[in-house]
């Protein structure tokens, strides 16, 4: 009987899918397979290649074996394709099929939304890792370069799951999407990657926290609804990398949460109580909190074009075909498959932000933009204690809805951050207040200067509470290659 | 539910709301908020599933209490409550090795041996105590029963192997479980359990089985050991456990042991030593076995040691009554390896381990008391510093 939870290595892709027995699959992953080393070799400085990364591998997809830290050059990481366990008799969650044994090949009626839903969330993958490639040369410390290098191999991984997918079960076309999963690279001018906030530069750390915060996010939340889907090798990859994600969503909020703790830490020390004496913070080597804000506006706002249109058919047939649900489908009590509900969407009439109700079918993309703001919000109060419980009088804000908003109904409108509709004139008098300015940025960029000794981190950032792995602060997480 | 009881709580202050655990964990023990995630005392089984798969270190946080917090309580926290005062032992901390007042004071007097009170390596990981007790014991089966030394000695040492089944019995290397001996004392009472040291890692004797092992020795009398010598495979064990949380493997892969002991106080080591072979076995020349008994023949895992390549572990034999070569002693060999233990010492990355019989104590003591004074150190401060830093460990009896 085949094993399927604890990963095998008796292929070159260690894999809990029984590759070694499914050899057109094998071989077609085999033959993408150095193109990926390619691109990966590629993109990442070479001295980080040669450095011994202290990461986590799975060697099995159950909780026991979930989790393995040791050093690896990352190279030599062994990306794989791993689902999650197969639930016994899985039921299609919503839409028409409610209630009809999961698909466990690809529904012919279906096929191009699967496949093109798949390609989606398989591009904005090594897209993040196109992103962040240059940012292991500036770390502000062993520990955040080891943590960006989990980030950035599992997003690989990711690429693989979705590659996985494509070659399995949607044939020469499959392999086609494969190949240019490679080809497409972001911010290219010819082949630049399908979504905007993939093409963004992300220049510096507080960039990079923020980027895992609130992107990574909007990719949490497409997973899992994807992990709702009626095509069970889908949702059983989705459920896998969710647990992945979720040290992502770890880099982020932390990232951001010890930026923070740093500024107060150093304002505090310094006597500097108005968190607007923006010069005087920065001369301290410290980011001000209202530049913090301003990265927050300006992510925040990128990712939630991430999310499509309001009010979206395509996402009203991926939920009636049973292809991707809503954000926990299992635990919203309702009937799953929206036949008489309503959802409140927001829209503009007569040159004011009103909410309307429309047909819950259709406002699909809506009601996960809504379920995501409300998840990043949570992080956003949890920061705002740490500057509360540090006696500095200051809040950050998440933004309104249509604020900077280039996607969906806001999109033709501007919108000032409390949710005013101000004319362009305003907005380009204004919009220096709101968003990073190229000063801004250099600022930031001024402060990215790399830290190599265990232990020890740049002015600008808190060491974190707890290690990875239970490990003590002054751990090497990153064994530098010194050429 | 028997009190004081160890709760499972989530750190809220580190946590940050992924919900993982909450969707890993198989008894839906664990809820949430739009403030909190929280655990339910009356659901956790201890089964450790939502440990790895937090992405925090939040998951892996545990107090002693005589009353659980309720959810409710849990909700409103904006930190955790440190640990309260609970009457187990001298002091509730992390370092508990057992909630009830009887395991904890054979530990206790186990560990007495290093001078004041045992602390875990910094790396250790964090052990679980007490999930098993007199009044609810787990119930193992028998594995397995092989003796270990040779069929002409009068010493029998024993390799018994435990399986737990479907019950969730998380233990680390260096941590001892209880053994119920069937039957009533004197007075009419059941017999309380005797303490042996698993010999096998945390992911069981045979990776990824929910089994352990023990390395028994028949005493003469010995209510417990002949019982456990005795059972063969099929039989049906009360196990209560497990206890210790200070003689423990440093996670740290760099962490350089020196593991000292004779006869069954190799158990552990046999513990940390197949741990760090599964883990890293590519790290080198970080560990030492100093291993005494009187004759090859009756040194437990003498086979398999032997196996072991030198670049893993060194490995330095005493035998006490070998025909040939005279008598050598654990301090013998210690005096001869004193280069590298004064490195140890000072080294903060380096271990002692001692484990055996409590004679054995005197000697080693008085042997690295001399390697010390070479260095112009003083023992007893050298040793209680290493005490404090989770870097000296004795575990006698």
């Amino acid at each position: 009987m085949l094993d399927l939870i604890n990963v095998s290595y008796d292929t070159q892709i260690p894999n809990n899918v029984g590759l070694s027995n499914d050899k057109k699959v094998l071989k077609a992953l085999e033959k993408w397979h150095p193109g990926y080393i390619n691109w990966w070799n590629d993109l990442i400085p070479q001295n980080f290649q040669e450095s011994m990364v202290y990461l986590r591998t799975a060697v099995s997809v159950d909780p026991k074996g979930w989790a393995k830290f040791d050093y690896v050059k990352m190279p030599e990481y062994r990306w794989g394709v791993l689902l999650a366990p197969q639930v016994e008799d899985r039921k299609i969650p919503m839409g028409e099929h409610l209630g009809e044994p999961a698909w466990q090949e690809v529904p012919g009626e279906y096929r191009n939304m699967l496949k093109r839903l798949i390609v989606i969330q398989g591009d904005t993958e090594p897209g993040s890792v196109e992103q962040q490639r240059f940012l292991g040369l500036t770390a502000p410390s062993l520990y955040d370069m080891r943590n960006l290098f989990q980030v950035n191999v599992e997003e690989g991984r990711h690429l693989w799951a979705m590659v996985y997918l494509l070659q399995k079960y949607f044939g020469r076309d499959g392999r086609e999407e494969a190949d240019d999963l490679l080809v497409r690279s972001s911010g290219s001018e010819e082949a630049p990657r399908m979504l905007g906030a993939f093409n963004e530069e992300t220049p510096d750390w507080l960039s990079f926290f923020m980027f895992t915060y609130f992107t990574d996010r909007d990719g949490k939340m497409q997973l899992e609804s994807l992990a709702q889907s009626g095509f069970d090798p889908l949702s059983r990859t989705c459920r896998f990398m969710l647990t992945e994600e979720a040290h992502h969503m770890f880099v982020g909020e932390t990232g951001v949460g010890r930026t923070i703790q740093a500024t107060i830490e150093a304002m505090n020390k310094a006597g500097i109580t108005d968190p607007y004496d923006i010069n005087k913070i920065r001369d301290l080597g410290v980011i001000d909190l209202p530049t913090i804000q301003k990265k927050l506006n300006l992510h925040y706002t990128l990712s939630l074009d991430l999310f499509g249109q309001e009010v979206s058919t395509n996402a009203a047939n991926a939920f009636n075909s049973g292809i991707k649900g809503r954000y926990m489908e299992s635990r919203i009590d309702d009937d799953h498959q929206l036949k008489d509900a309503t959802y409140k969407v927001s829209t503009i009439k007569d040159g004011k932000i009103i909410t309307e109700d429309a047909p819950a079918l259709t406002a699909i993309n809506m009601r996960l933009r809504d379920d995501y703001v409300r998840d990043a919000a949570g992080g956003v109060n949890r920061w705002n204690k740490i500057i509360e419980k540090a006696g500095v009088d200051f809040q950050l804000k998440l933004p309104h809805e249509g604020f900077h908003r280039q996607i969906g109904v806001f999109s033709a409108v501007a919108v000032d951050p409390d949710g005013n509709i101000i004319s362009s004139d305003e907005w380009n008098k204004r919009k220096d207040e709101w968003l990073p300015t190229k000063a801004d940025g250099d600022f930031i960029q001024s402060l990215m200067k790399p830290v190599h000794e265990p232990g020890k981190f740049a002015s600008w950032i808190a060491p974190p509470k707890v290690g990875i792995d239970n490990k003590p602060g002054d751990f090497e997480y990153v064994k530098l290659h010194m050429a | 539910m028997n009190k004081p009881l160890k709760q499972h709580l989530i750190d809220p202050e580190i946590c940050i709301r992924c919900y993982t655990c909450e969707m890993t964990c198989p008894v839906q023990a664990i809820e949430h908020d739009d403030n909190n995630v929280v655990v339910d005392a009356s659901k956790c089984n201890f089964c450790m599933d939502c440990i790895p798969v937090c992405p925090t270190g939040s998951i892996d946080e545990w107090r002693v209490v005589n009353e659980p917090y309720s959810l409710e309580e849990q909700y409103e926290w904006m930190e955790l409550p440190e640990q309260e005062e609970i009457e187990v032992g001298p002091e509730g901390d992390a370092d508990t090795e057992a909630l009830d007042g009887a395991m904890a004071a054979l530990l206790a007097e186990a560990h007495k041996g290093a001078g004041g009170k045992a602390k875990a390596p910094a790396t250790a990981s964090k052990p679980t105590v007490n999930m098993y007790n007199l009044g609810k014991p787990a119930e193992a089966k028998v594995q397995g029963n092989y003796r270990l030394t040779d069929a002409n000695s009068d010493s029998d040492v024993r390799h018994i192997i435990l399986d737990f089944g479907g019950q969730p019995f998380p233990v680390l290397e260096g941590q001892s479980i209880g053994i119920i001996p069937p039957g009533n004392d004197d007075e009419g009472k059941p017999h309380l359990p005797r303490l042996y040291s698993v010999s096998s890692p945390r992911d069981g004797e045979r990776p990824g089985y929910n089994n352990v092992s023990l390395t028994v020795k028949r005493e003469d009398l010995g209510l417990c050991s002949n019982y456990v010598c005795d059972l063969s495979k099929g039989d049906t064990v009360k196990v209560t456990g497990p206890f210790g949380a200070t003689f423990l493997l440093p996670s740290d892969p760099e962490a350089h042991l020196m593991m000292i002991c004779t006869g069954t106080g190799s158990a552990p080591f046999r513990g940390f030593t197949m741990r760090r072979q599964r883990e890293t076995p590519s790290v080198k020349d970080s560990l030492t076995l100093i291993f005494g008994a009187r004759r090859q023949g009756e040194l437990p895992y003498f086979g398999p040691l032997k196996k072991v390549p030198d670049t893993f572990m060194k490995k330095v034999f005493a035998f006490s009554r070998e025909a040939e070569g005279g008598k050598h002693y654990v301090q013998d060999k210690l005096r001869e390896e004193s280069e590298q233990v004064a490195k140890l010492l000072s080294d903060p990355k380096g271990h002692i381990y001692i484990c055996g019989l409590r004679a054995m104590e005197q000697g080693v003591e008085e042997a690295l008391s001399d390697i010390a004074r070479k260095q112009g150190l003083v023992w007893t401060e050298v040793r209680d510093a290493m005490r404090e830093d989770g870097r000296y460990h004795v575990e006698t009896y």
